[in-house]
């Protein structure tokens, strides 16, 4: 149960990118689990070379996610919204660039399972009564509340976060206000894919990663954007702590291999019975 | 209805010289190769009859597939079931699977649908994984029947899949021309203008699910006749569900031909890839393929040459 909760916090982390691009620009970016992975990498690749905290290394590596984010939507701007066929097309530009991230990290990589090393991996707060808290377990969900957090304010307090706000309900108006709709989306899109890089620094410090875990989380990332309501922060959160607690019930009483079976059965749940999420509009 | 004699001729040659192609005595891996790149003009083929002509892009091309392999590798632990019996089973239950996603289509468009699709794809997995009877995750290995009509079995498995293809492209073709393909463009390009015309969309759309979820189904089940070894990872294979989006789209989707002509193409392509390189670097090279005719030319090779000639 405090495993699931603090795991909550952890998939909030990873799905904050999605609820923004996904969720607030309606951009169905399937490449998103692709680049918590790239991230996972990145960190674990200095992390290894130089011993730095794989987590200090995904906060100082958002700014060049946050460009190659920038640089994504320029493309998928360019190309598909700008024509007008987004959905479509777009769907299938995007799966195509997760798929090239994924081969490109196994060509790279290999295959062989990685894991980042830091001081306080392997130790654990012990509440008694058998009952302990690994820090493996507990940053993770620190850092990620604190992301969440941070991206709530962002959006509600700054004039770039309410320019995303309100370029979520009405481009056109936002145009006549004089502010840029695309240079506002864009800015939105490079935070998304930066918050999934940082998010990837954490998930390589939980558990490790082989470049096709990508795949286990494109059902967690929807899963949790969709039943949270598409674009609620707080919704996000609440959807994530709900997801990590159903999966660390059921890995307990039915096996770990039927933990992934969860996020997309509510997926699947969510999207035929509630699309509009827990919190929806 | 000459017209469409002269289709069921034209296959019925192909499935001739198919089996004209088994008879010759050239190296084994030639039908090896030939019976995945067929496998594809099947796949495509089916993709296309909901993703291009309805315009859902299904993501779960790995789910229908591995459903007709493992109706085929049930049926062949059980009671031993023929191959015709395998194939059209395999076809029928993913066909159940199709209509069931049909009436999700009721309240998922576009992007959801996608999604849903993938998740159902990962759902039906982890079931698999988990139901020992079939393998679980280890896998299992299938026994081919002795004696196969005529041949050694690859080449017959290479006939069956070429008759396969031939029907696919045939209902495919028939599908486009009539007034279903007209209805199902219709929806494609504005499902609510469609409604209020008229035109029966629930009932297209179930169409469109169910047949291509029979074909998919059909494409998988002599899978495990083909590999003798089933195990999860590689009937679930992202491979076909990228594969399965790439060749229309290379093609082009909203002719019969876009499919076969993107399947052909990118098979073989990634076959000499495959055998000359590395397998990984194939993939590579379909993602980066299928990325850039996307960008570049959304219509496939159909809509690119017909720009050229039209100018």
């Amino acid at each position: 149960m405090v495993a699931g909760l603090l795991l909550g916090g952890f998939y909030a982390a990873v799905s904050l990118g999605v609820s923004l691009i996904f969720g607030l620009l309606d951009i169905a970016n399937i490449a998103q689990p692709a680049f918590l992975i790239a991230g996972s990498y990145a960190a674990y690749v200095l992390n290894s070379a130089y011993g730095v905290d794989p987590i200090v290394v995904g906060v100082a590596l958002t700014p060049l996610f946050y460009l190659i984010g920038a640089g994504v939507y320029r493309v998928y701007y360019a190309t598909f919204e700008r024509r007008g066929d987004e959905s479509l097309r777009g769907l299938v530009f995007f799966f195509g660039l997760l798929f090239i991230i994924e081969v490109s990290l196994s060509m790279r990589f290999g295959v062989d399972y990685r894991m980042a090393q830091a001081g306080y991996v392997g130790k654990s707060i012990d509440l008694g009564g058998g009952v302990g808290i690994a820090y493996r377990y507990l940053v993770p969900c620190l850092v990620g509340l604190a992301m969440t957090l941070t991206l709530y304010v962002f959006l509600g307090r700054t004039f770039y976060g309410r320019a995303i706000m309100a370029v979520s309900q009405d481009q056109g108006a936002l145009r006549l206000m004089g502010a840029n709709p695309i240079h506002i989306k864009t800015i939105a899109f490079g935070i998304g894919i930066a918050a999934a890089s940082l998010a990837g620094a954490l998930l390589v410090t939980i558990a490790p990663v082989i470049p096709s875990t990508d795949r286990d989380y494109i059902g967690r990332m929807f899963a949790i954007t969709v039943l949270g309501g598409m674009g609620s922060i707080g919704g996000t959160l609440v959807a994530a702590v709900i997801l990590g607690v159903a999966e660390t019930l059921m890995a307990t009483f039915f096996g770990p291999s039927w933990s992934l079976a969860v996020s997309f059965g509510i997926l699947l749940l969510a999207l035929a019975v509630r699309p509009a999420g827990l919190f929806g509009r | 209805m000459t017209r469409m004699g002269w289709s069921v001729l034209v296959g019925v040659a192909v499935i001739a010289g198919g089996i004209g192609l088994a008879g010759l005595r050239v190296n084994p891996y030639v039908y090896f190769a030939g019976y995945v790149i067929l496998q594809y003009v099947v796949i495509a083929t089916a993709w296309n009859i909901l993703g291009g002509y309805a315009g859902y892009v299904n993501f779960g091309t790995p789910a229908f597939f591995a459903l007709g392999a493992y109706t085929a590798v049930f049926l062949i632990r059980s009671v031993k079931a023929p191959l015709p019996v395998l194939i059209v089973a395999g076809g029928l239950v993913a066909a159940l699977l199709g209509l069931g996603i049909g009436y999700l289509t009721l309240r998922l468009r576009g992007t959801f649908f996608s999604i849903a699709t993938l998740a159902l794809s990962v759902v039906l997995q982890t079931m698999i994984i988990n139901w020992e009877y079939v393998g679980g995750s280890r896998g299992i290995s299938v026994l081919r029947p002795s004696g196969p009509p005529f041949g050694s079995y690859v080449t017959f498995l290479f006939t069956v899949m070429v008759a396969l293809a031939v029907v696919a492209v045939l209902v495919a073709r028939f599908i486009e021309r009539s007034w279903i393909g007209r209805g199902l463009a219709a929806l494609r390009d504005n499902e609510e203008a469609a409604e209020c015309m008229g035109v029966p969309t629930l009932r297209l759309k179930l169409f469109a699910t169910t047949v291509s979820g029979f074909f998919l189904g059909v494409a998988g089940a002599p899978f495990p006749y083909y590999v003798t070894f089933v195990e999860p990872n590689s009937a679930f294979a992202l491979d076909y569900a990228v594969n399965a989006l790439a060749m229309p789209m290379i093609g082009g989707t909203t002719s019969w031909v876009g499919p076969v002509i993107g399947a052909v193409l990118l098979g073989t392509a990634s076959q000499v890839a495959t055998v000359t390189i590395s397998s990984e670097l194939n993939l590579l090279i379909v993602g980066v393929v299928l990325v850039a005719f996307v960008v570049l030319a959304p219509e496939g090779l159909l809509g690119l040459t017909r720009r050229l000639r039209g100018r």
